[in-house]
């Protein structure tokens, strides 16, 4: 799909090189670093195949991200329709030939690997939404025919999420369409219309909900109703988290995780296990890495001379800090569980490339700062 | 083009202005995080890791081994085996259904056990263990553990239980049980403790000693997973096996009397007149206490409980029985103890006597002729009783016969002794509401009308009467250091001087003995009487005397009516064994033995026995040279009980 031939550049490898942000991907190295940690102490200090299986992923990733890095940004505003239209044929091929693992169908199999293209089309759509807006006039903005096409692209790769069903996908996608369209301009009214159209149809769509899925939604709000059924998890991931205290269990000590009393943990509840080993001081570096993080990411929007290069930028720093908000919050019993992963830290090839690939898109942003993109 | 860059640069401003303000909203954000992270890691740490202790750690609580009882000579009466259990914890299975079909198909579940466990379940917390089965065998128990891996929530465990070899103790022992909710209700230390199925005493030595005796419970601490398997132990405490006790019983004794007992229903009272070593207490028929131990079923319970002679009954202790002509003695003590007459006094027998109206009758029919007093006792003539207990008064009697013991608990703990009667006039005032009539004080003179005792009290009577009439303290119980040294002088002054009688400043001094009499010839007097009754032709129980000198003893027979002989049936000399059983007479034997050198004293009662000399003192005759035979073994057996305590 991408041939290096489309990459043209005026500057220098060595020019290249040097206009990386280290921060940034030290930042990443780092995480990855105490992800790899934190997988090996879910196998219990066995160096077991889900440790196995996310370093290699992590190694191979990284490299993907910094290869991705070298692309001009202009090809990523060249391609930005035809990757969202084919994020969006994979997510339609999901609907009909896709795998079905515990009750819903996210993922197709592409051979090499079990792809999970709502992960990638949280990326897919932000890029689609900034070169839109790119080239749209300030002043066309909020006109109604101009709004159409971005509700659509919104709303079918959000409502073919939600089927699968996958309602916390479906909503982080949901999440970084609307940011782009925030970053862009449109009116507040326009947001505060959807909200309301969003809420009132809120009712509908819930009667469409399965039934796990409402009990998951039920039991944010009074998760002691239920304590060993729906509101285990977040009764179990408050422990785990409050019992780490300020310097935690210790590496592989944690009980509550070693003892099978935190579910999931290799995915959304990474950062739990992470937290109850660690404690206090282990969250808030964690929390600085992805401040860290984000922050170059949103330095590079300052940077960047493109609107394309600053709604993506800006839009990917913001939806990435809203997976780890959802995630964190969601664990520390703030959201309702609705299954996000952790960036990076989180089990999970597809998160892990769609997370790679935006970094790396953003990367290249950083890298061909001054080039225009049209 | 300027248009263009100018739209450019607005956009890029109207982005940056849009970012700056989510910049805001994502600090806002942050902070909240922030804030959680440090109310439930720094804030509420503590309470958080209470709690994660408390999901990681589950403790089983051990039920303590109870201590065990053992007879005079160290055999056990009351120990422990080990026993192969399965309880579940209801919290710890996910399909409490399926494992119930599991557990049919490899135990002997009935649908009925199944039925009753669920109803428990739903009754208690899900984290409390329910006892499937207390009692398996071995090969259900290796059944259970080949199939664990697939029975979760089911605990198979060793455990200890009670284990009672003799049936002939039941009633002295009594039994355990699990512990029911009047039993938590009612004992606090059985709440303390809080042990599922752990089982207490129910009645006699069990029920008496338990707290004691049950021992401090342990328990160990597992660290588990979610799913409530256990990962390793973290603490183990054993608790601690509760006291032992040694009784006074002789198992040889108790055993021989049991057996004798077998065919009758009734009690024998075996005691040391000298310090209230109850060597026997045997009553019959007797039960198998270990049916109770892991649940009695109902089918053993009601034949139990239906059964004619009430084998549950310690009759011992619980029977109660008129004292019928035994009391004589007391009669007779009475009335000298009080000067109301002279030993000499001869009353004629005729076989009845007129009094207000009313005719009283002798047993013996053709009457018993010209007597004196201990010709009254040694064939005791009912007539001679009923002229001295009219010019006695039952009140004086009454005052006799609760010195020496009757009329009041003999055991301390037993709630199942019962005290009995000792009828006089302020107790029918208050107790029934009437009068005293001067016909009731005959009676009661021949041991009947509202007179009631058990046969302890009976033996504790006698065996005051055989002591000389000094006070003693019945006991189960092996004494402790203190009184066991006191035992031991007397033993060697018997040993120095083994023909002459203890003087009776050594009997106050070292047993604090109170003196029940006034001048102790009349004691003697009635001693004399009793070994006339047993040793002289013409005697009561002449038949049953044992003619060896080393087992001579003296005694006295009773027959308590259970109805009133009609007016036909004396006319018609009815005989007791023509009657039906409920209305047969009980027959009763107290004496004690040796004559010379007395040293126990017996009590025997046979329900329905007919005649005390015929049904009673046949048995008496056969314990007491059981027990005189042991009697130098035992000897033996104090002075070491006097050492190592």
């Amino acid at each position: 799909m991408f041939t290096s031939g489309s990459i043209q550049s005026t500057l220098s490898f060595r020019e290249k090189v040097y206009s990386i942000d280290y921060i940034l991907v030290f930042s990443i190295l780092i995480l990855g670093i105490i992800s790899m940690f934190a997988m090996y102490s879910t196998g219990r200090g066995t160096y077991d195949y889900h440790t196995k299986s996310h370093i290699l992923r992590f190694v191979v990733f990284f490299f993907f991200f910094i290869a991705i890095s070298f692309f001009q940004s202009k090809f990523w505003y060249q391609t930005a329709t035809v990757i969202y239209i084919v994020f969006f044929l994979l997510l339609l091929g999901v609907k009909y030939f896709g795998l079905t693992s515990s009750g819903s169908q996210r993922w197709i199999n592409l051979y090499v690997i079990n792809l999970q293209p709502s992960e990638l089309m949280k990326i897919g759509l932000i890029m689609f939404l900034a070169k839109y807006y790119h080239r749209m006039p300030t002043t066309d903005v909020n006109k109604i025919k101009f709004l159409f096409l971005p509700i659509v692209v919104l709303i079918a790769p959000a409502l073919l999420v939600v089927t699968q069903p996958d309602l916390g996908t479906a909503l982080l996608i949901a999440a970084g369409g609307v940011i782009v369209a925030w970053l862009a301009g449109v009116r507040i009214k326009f947001f505060a219309y959807a909200s309301i159209i969003f809420l009132s149809l809120a009712p509908i769509a819930i009667s469409f909900l399965k039934p796990y899925q409402k009990a998951r939604i039920l039991t944010f709000f009074n998760p002691d109703k239920d304590p060993l059924g729906a509101g285990y998890q977040i009764i179990q991931s408050k422990i785990a988290i409050g019992s780490g205290g300020f310097f935690g269990k210790g590496f592989l000590n944690g009980s509550q995780s070693y003892l099978d009393f935190l579910p999931e943990k290799h995915t959304d509840f990474i950062f739990t296990l992470f937290s109850e080993e660690f404690g206090f001081f282990g969250s808030v570096f964690i929390l600085l890495l992805y401040y860290l993080i984000i922050s170059r990411i949103v330095k590079i929007g300052h940077i960047t001379r493109s609107n394309f290069g600053k709604l993506y930028c800006y839009s990917f720093a913001t939806a990435f800090f809203i997976y780890v908000v959802v995630n964190m919050g969601m664990v520390l019993g703030l959201l309702p569980i609705v299954g996000a992963p952790l960036p990076i830290m989180s089990y999970g090839g597809s998160s892990m490339l769609a997370i790679m690939f935006g970094l790396g898109v953003a990367m290249s942003f950083r890298i061909y700062k001054d080039s225009p993109v049209n | 083009m300027i248009s263009t860059s100018s739209g450019t640069v607005n956009k890029s401003r109207m982005i940056s202005r849009r970012m700056f303000i989510t910049s805001i909203a994502k600090a806002v954000v942050l902070v909240g995080i922030f804030g959680r992270l440090v109310s439930l890691q720094i804030n509420e740490s503590k309470k958080y890791r209470t709690l994660s202790d408390k999901n990681r750690f589950r403790e089983w609580r051990l039920a303590p081994k109870r201590g065990t009882i053992t007879d005079y000579f160290n055999k056990e009466i009351a120990s422990n085996k080990k026993v192969y259990q399965l309880h579940i914890t209801p919290e710890n299975t996910q399909d409490i259904e399926r494992l119930f079909v599991r557990l049919k198909s490899i135990l002997n579940l009935s649908n009925k056990r199944i039925f009753a466990l669920r109803r428990k379940i739903a009754k208690q917390k899900p984290w409390e263990p329910i006892i499937v089965s207390d009692n398996l065998t071995w090969s259900e128990f290796s059944r259970i553990n080949l199939f664990l891996h697939e029975l979760d929530g089911a605990e198979p465990l060793v455990s200890v239980a009670r284990i009672y070899p003799h049936n002939s103790t039941s009633h002295i022992v009594g039994y355990v049980s699990q512990a029911s909710v009047k039993d938590l209700e009612q004992k606090e230390y059985l709440r303390e403790m809080s042990v599922t199925g752990i089982s207490v005493g129910k009645t006699g030595l069990e029920s008496k000693l338990d707290k004691d005796i049950i021992g401090e419970v342990g328990f160990q601490r597992y660290e588990v997973n979610a799913y409530g398997k256990r990962i390793r132990q973290i603490k183990l405490d054993k608790g601690k096996s509760g006291k032992n006790y040694k009784t006074t019983i002789d198992l040889e004794v108790q055993n021989f009397t049991s057996k004798l007992l077998e065919e009758v229903s009734g009690a024998v009272c075996v005691m040391d007149i000298y310090n209230g070593d109850i060597i026997t207490m045997a009553s019959s028929p007797a039960y198998d206490p270990n049916a109770f131990v892991h649940g009695i079923d109902r089918k053993t319970w009601s034949a139990l409980l239906k059964h004619r002679d009430k084998p549950l009954i310690n009759k011992a202790i619980s029977g109660l029985y008129p004292p019928g002509s035994t009391i004589k003695t007391l009669v007779a003590l009475s009335a000298l103890e009080n000067d109301i007459i002279n030993p000499n006094l001869v009353v004629q027998c005729k076989g009845y006597i007129d009094f207000y109206g009313e005719r009283f009758h002798c047993w013996e029919k053709k009457g018993h002729g010209f007597m004196k007093m201990k010709d009254a006792i040694k064939r005791s003539c009912d007539i001679y009783f009923y002229e001295v207990a009219r010019r006695l008064g039952v009140d004086r009697l009454s005052e006799t016969s609760k010195k020496f013991g009757l009329g009041k608990k003999v055991l301390e703990g037993f709630k199942e002794e019962r005290p009995g009667v000792v009828p006089n006039t302020k107790w029918k005032k208050k107790y029934i509401g009437k009068n005293w009539y001067l016909g009731e004080t005959l009676h009661s003179g021949i041991g009947q009308g509202y007179f009631q005792s058990t046969p302890m009290q009976l033996c504790l009577m006698t065996a005051q009467l055989a002591n000389g009439g000094y006070e003693i303290k019945p006991r189960l119980l092996t004494a402790s250091n203190k009184e066991g040294n006191r035992l031991k002088e007397y033993i060697k002054y018997k040993n120095e001087n083994p023909n002459s009688p203890l003087p009776i400043d050594i009997l106050i001094s070292n047993f604090n003995l109170n003196p029940l009499f006034r001048n102790q010839e009349n004691i003697n007097f009635v001693k004399d009487a009793m070994f006339a009754s047993t040793n002289e032709p013409g005697g009561t129980s002449y038949k049953s005397r044992l003619k060896d000198k080393k087992f001579i003893f003296a005694g006295k027979t009773g027959s308590s009516q259970v109805k009133r002989f009609t007016a036909e049936q004396r006319e018609l000399e009815v005989k007791q064994k023509d009657l039906d059983y409920k209305d047969r007479d009980h027959a009763l034997f107290i004496a004690f033995a040796p004559y010379d050198d007395p040293k126990y004293a017996i009590s025997v009662v046979v329900e329905h026995g007919g005649s005390g000399s015929s049904a009673a003192a046949p048995i008496a005759k056969k314990v007491i040279k059981k027990f005189l035979e042991r009697d130098k073994l035992r000897e033996s057996q104090s002075n070491l009980v006097g050492k190592e305590i």
